[in-house]
């Protein structure tokens, strides 16, 4: 469960950030959440609401844009995507010695007023 | 639908990161007024995507703050500093991760006794609960704190800031961290070491990396552990290795046994050898 200290971690800097910029209230927090970070979604949303209650961002909506796993072949020069951690190129099955993208745990935006 | 405020709209996206539209004309979950004053027209085009700025309003609605940080920058910035820290004390350091039960504890206090006096090694040493592997570590004359998370299950770089400054550094060259035992949350939680080495007891099935691949991809290092039970519990060491190779195709491994010795020199060669390095590269480190 470090959904919860993950999910934490992104509150406080929201709940920096709109005090900072005079906000009284989030209505929307958006993540990019890597699909190979480790992390899942649903755990983030129920440590969301279990976190957020009488805070600011007490029934704000959490919107998590998923960021895929990318990998580059270093025979095809090329980037490719994978659903996993076990990557193999589309193009001539070898297997990917380097991830590009896909382990983002990222605060994206907010909505607040 | 629209990524910035989900509000259904397709959204421009001109750079392909989280650029949003400005046009206010879309339907909100919400009622807002549009008699207030703007510091901007409604009707900009957006060129770059990259720029910090907020839908000021005089009445009410919202506003959308970029932010586009890491979840765990804070943790990331005392890992950096953790690291500058042993970097000045001419550290080596090892986060050492496993599921409960792999041999850490044993493996640990076995490297401790193979490297004596060429390399005096401190351990921190992460539970949920008790100093039992403290003590078991104290044993070696190693100076030894335990961190006890309650309930958290991994260690976070703050844990070991707080740790270190409680730890015996006089003569030190290698500092082992052991993690709580746990193969999916410490992969995300960068504690300022130079290696991560991962611990898979033959007990555990090969397939274990495939089952948690994050924590595996992000090793340095696997050691594979209690190598004297290989035949009783029938390992299949080619499809082990090969299935760990699949997930981190460039992870140096050791196959060990801190029980019949076999494999611990390698290991605590690779240690002397990696401290070498670390010291050839920073020469002003103790």
């Amino acid at each position: 469960m470090h959904e919860l200290s993950i999910m934490q971690s992104a509150l406080d800097m929201v709940l920096d950030k709109a005090r900072q910029a005079g906000a009284s209230r989030v209505h929307a927090i958006r993540l990019r959440i890597g699909t190979v970070s480790g992390v899942v979604p649903d755990a983030l949303q129920f440590a969301f609401e279990a976190l957020t209650a009488d805070t600011p961002a007490e029934g704000a909506r959490l919107i998590i844009e998923d960021v895929p796993a990318r990998f580059w072949c270093d025979t095809c020069h090329k980037e490719f995507e994978s659903p996993n951690l076990l990557a193999q190129c589309p193009d001539c099955q070898g297997l990917s010695r380097e991830l590009r993208a896909g382990r983002e745990m990222e605060l994206a935006s907010m909505e607040v007023d | 639908m629209c990524k910035d405020c989900g509000c259904g709209l397709p959204g421009e996206n001109p750079a392909g990161i989280s650029a949003h539209h400005h046009d206010h004309d879309h339907d909100h979950g919400h009622d807002h007024h549009h008699d207030h004053d703007h510091p901007h027209s409604h009707a900009h085009a957006h060129g770059k995507a990259d720029h910090d700025h907020s839908h000021e309003t005089a009445g009410g609605a919202h506003r959308t703050l970029e932010v586009r940080r890491a979840i765990l920058e804070k943790n990331d910035r005392l890992a950096e500093r953790n690291r500058g820290f042993f970097r000045a004390h001419g550290l080596l350091v090892l986060n050492i991760l496993s599921s409960p039960g792999s041999g850490k504890t044993t493996f640990i206090r076995e490297t401790i006794r193979l490297l004596g006096k060429r390399l005096k090694t401190g351990v921190i040493v992460g539970d949920l609960a008790t100093d039992n592997d403290a003590q078991r570590l104290r044993e070696s004359g190693a100076p030894v704190v335990q961190i006890t998370t309650g309930t958290v299950c991994h260690l976070e770089a703050e844990m070991v800031a707080q740790a270190v400054k409680e730890l015996n550094m006089d003569g030190l060259g290698l500092l082992i961290i052991e993690n709580v035992g746990n193969l999916v949350c410490p992969a995300s939680y960068d504690l300022g070491e130079d290696l991560r080495v991962v611990l898979l007891s033959v007990t555990e099935g090969e397939d274990k990396p495939l089952k948690y691949p994050p924590l595996f991809q992000s090793a340095g290092v696997a050691v594979v552990s209690k190598m004297d039970l290989a035949s009783a519990c029938d390992y299949d060491r080619i499809a082990a290795l090969a299935n760990l190779r699949r997930l981190a195709p460039k992870v140096r491994v050791f196959e060990t046994s801190a029980k019949t010795g076999e494999g611990m020199d390698a290991w605590r060669d690779f240690l002397l050898q990696q401290h070498q390095t670390l010291k050839a590269r920073d020469p002003l480190g103790s």
